[in-house]
């Protein structure tokens, strides 16, 4: 009598009753199938366990069959040669609360393995891109990168898209010997350095240190900050707090709203009690437009300082005339066309624009920038190793230097896992509806 | 606190308690009429205002929002035909858990006709910098529309409720479904009436407050809260006490604010509500007897 093996939904176990126990085993074990015993069966508790017991004549014993997809896949009806292709996996806020990050992320992703595969891949292995939507929350990043790593055994993971997900994940992947390669901003996930993990953003207190330096030049001392309630407004108040007495900045006031906040003059009126001389607004969209708009309309005439979350023309759009004179520090993507020829990152910031906005007929942001450079960093970190070792791979990353990415030019090292320093950063400010260099 | 100053918190307290106010008043007409709270209305809004930005590429302001007024009162109707009228046993409470689940279709709906990025009306007068001077404090233009017509809506739909016969039938429907219709009122009509009232005032409410809060495809259901309390605390059932409510509550919210750290606003302004319910259930205006005579 021979098992039936039907292609299952992974991760469920058929048990199936046979005359001949012995001989069935070593079938199925021939062609890969691993075969458990009732007893081991019994001692399993990870699995629903659907039970077929055939009324035959024969009611001897009861085999049980573990299907999962993967083994099936393989001992299946594979008869091309091809060699395995590279797998990296994606895990990107696409929908959600932070779909402003994950969405131009994804598709920066698609494109940029798209235009890999056409060119014939990486040393001459196809890349196999597999993108998961976390939706932002930080327990679905767990249970996918478990998938990813434990059932598509990928070998890097880009993303995940906001901080919270990021740490939620570092230690999982950490063990899991895959590389990360993270789409987040905070400090933490390189600071301690684990040597599998690596993020592409550039660093919140490089932000902050701008936004002060350019507050000095300008004469201004006493300051009011405002931020939202969320993971990015308190990584950045504690930078700002922190910073600020070095760097010859008060803080006379500073507030924390609702990131769903819809009107913000009552707090803006508690700043301009303060007599401010600049205000900084360190939070994502909606309240970044608000802001803007909510100053102008209490009278609150000072220059306002942005986060580096402002990257995208549609904030700017938002925040209609009110928007115009916003000082931020940002990365080079949004000033592409008026960089200097012989600017480093000119090609590649001009190239990535061109060939977003060409497929996917929507403006670029930093954001989906940073996949860029994190599939960027990998493919070249694969070239140089010349393999698919993950090892040999990882310690590539840690030597590479000077890689022009969309964020900056990447410089690694085995204490520096985010290879960007202070000049990643330009400051902009908005002209007329449009981003420009910001001049002194 | 200088007089600017405490007249610039007043003016703030003002433009968040008439956004509250004007939404609370959408949850009024088809409590009056049905007695459930509708909590898909906060949905009401986002629709209509995001219908009005994607026509006003297209038309003219004015023009955009009365159309984004009847495409969301056929969506109110809609709803209302395919899914309140159709449940069969419909207690109050059944009724009020699938208003929920109707609100998330419709977010994940827009989310698919819209994307999630974050759009705005243009401003009906002046731009996104204009301010008008009020005493010495500053106020944008927008906030006076929304006051402006809150209170045209609510003046407009006590004297519907009490002065015309459509409104006394509504009425009627919520005190005893069965009387009404034994003095010949189609109640079903009338249901379904209430949905579209109130999808329809939900609408230009939405379009009056887009360019002061911004619309995004996930915002009715903070709103919702927001307006449902203020509903309750000025009384379930009568519009002019939600609009006195709401401009309540933004003027506490805006003097807590100037008080204490602006983080604690909200939990300020929950404890204030929960003591007024404490000692008023009914809400502040309403009179215990009233509301003990409703059945709900």
């Amino acid at each position: 009598m021979y098992a039936f093996v039907e292609k299952n939904v992974e991760n469920t176990i058929v048990i199936f009753k046979l005359d001949d126990v012995t001989q069935a085993v070593n079938t199925l074990n021939k062609k890969g199938i691993s075969v458990l015993t009732e007893s081991m069966v019994q001692n399993l508790d990870l699995y629903n366990v659907r039970k077929e017991i055939t009324m035959g004549k024969q009611f001897t014993r009861i085999l049980c069959v573990l299907v999962a997809g993967f083994v099936l896949s393989s001992s299946g009806c594979k008869k091309s040669d091809e060699a395995p292709p590279l797998k990296v996996g994606a895990i990107f806020a696409v929908t959600g609360g932070a779909s402003f990050l994950g969405a131009p992320e994804a598709k920066t992703a698609e494109m940029f393995v798209d235009k890999i595969n056409s060119a014939g891949g990486i040393n001459g292995l196809k890349v196999q891109l597999i993108v998961k939507d976390s939706g932002g929350k930080p327990e679905n990043a767990i249970s996918l990168a478990k998938q990813l790593i434990d059932e598509e055994k990928v070998l890097a993971i880009i993303g995940p898209s906001t901080s919270g997900e990021t740490m939620a994940i570092k230690n999982i992947c950490q063990e899991g010997k895959t590389i990360l390669l993270s789409c987040a901003a905070a400090e933490d996930i390189v600071n301690p350095v684990a040597s599998y993990v690596f993020k592409t953003p550039q660093k919140d207190s490089d932000a902050v240190r701008w936004i002060f330096k350019t507050m000095k030049d300008k004469g201004i001392s006493k300051v009011g900050v405002i931020t939202s309630n969320d993971g990015f407004g308190i990584a950045g108040n504690a930078q700002l707090a922190k910073l600020a007495p070095d760097n010859g900045i008060t803080i006379a006031i500073s507030e924390a709203y609702d990131k769903q906040e819809t009107d913000l003059t009552g707090v803006l009126t508690k700043l301009k009690g303060q007599d401010v001389q600049a205000v900084i607004n360190w939070s994502i969209v909606p309240a970044q437009s608000l802001v803007a708009k909510n100053m102008k309309q209490i009278g609150l005439n000072v220059p306002l300082f942005q986060s580096h979350g402002f990257g995208n023309i549609k904030y700017v759009q938002a925040g209609g005339e009110a928007a115009n004179g916003t000082i931020f520090p940002c990365g080079r993507l949004l000033v592409a066309e008026v960089l200097p020829n012989d600017h480093p990152q000119k090609t590649v910031l001009v190239g990535y624009k061109k060939d977003y906005e060409a497929r996917y007929k929507e403006d670029t942001s930093t954001f989906g920038g940073h996949a860029y450079d994190a599939l960027l960093i990998l493919t070249e970190a694969i070239k140089k190793a010349r393999s698919g070792d993950r090892d040999k791979i990882r310690d590539a990353i840690e030597n590479l230097k000077g890689i022009v990415g969309t964020a900056g030019v990447f410089n690694f090292s085995s204490v520096d896992h985010n290879g960007l320093a202070l000049d990643a950063f330009e400051m902009l400010t908005v002209k007329d509806g449009k981003f420009a260099i910001y001049e002194k | 606190m200088n007089f600017p100053q405490i007249v610039q918190y007043c003016l703030s307290g003002i433009t968040v308690g008439s956004i509250y106010a004007i939404v609370a008043v959408g949850f009024n007409i088809i409590y009056n009429t049905t007695g459930i709270i509708n909590f898909a209305q906060g949905e009401f809004l986002i629709v209509g205002a995001m219908t009005a930005i994607s026509l006003c590429r297209i038309v003219p302001l004015p023009v955009a929002i009365v159309l984004a007024v009847l495409v969301t009162t056929a969506l109110g109707g809609l709803v209302e035909i395919v899914f309140i009228r159709r449940v069969s046993n419909a207690s109050v409470l059944r009724l009020i858990v699938i208003t929920i689940g109707i609100s998330i279709i419709i977010r994940e709906a827009m989310l698919h006709i819209w994307d999630e990025k974050v759009r705005s009306l243009p401003y009906f007068t002046g731009t996104a910098v204009s301010s008008v001077t009020v005493l010495g404090a500053y106020i944008s233009p927008q906030v006076l529309w929304v006051l402006g017509v809150s209170s045209i809506i609510v003046t407009g739909l006590t004297l519907f409720f009490r002065f015309t016969l459509t409104g006394r039938a509504m009425r009627a429907c919520a005190d005893d479904r069965m009387a009404a219709r034994l003095c010949g009122i189609n109640d079903r009509w009338m249901v379904t009436l209430s949905f579209m009232l109130s999808a329809a005032i939900g609408a230009l409410a939405g379009c009056v407050i887009s360019p002061v809060t911004q619309t995004q495809y996930d915002m009715g259901a903070p709103l919702a809260i927001k307006g449902f309390t203020v509903a309750i605390l000025g009384g379930l059932g009568n519009s002019m006490a939600s609009v006195a409510a709401g401009l309540f509550l933004g003027l506490m919210e805006a003097f807590m604010m100037s008080q204490f750290e602006v983080a604690y606003k909200e939990a300020i302004s929950i404890v204030i509500l929960l003591l007024i319910l404490m000692f008023r259930p009914s809400g502040i205006f309403t009179r215990r007897e009233v509301s003990d005579l409703r059945t709900l």
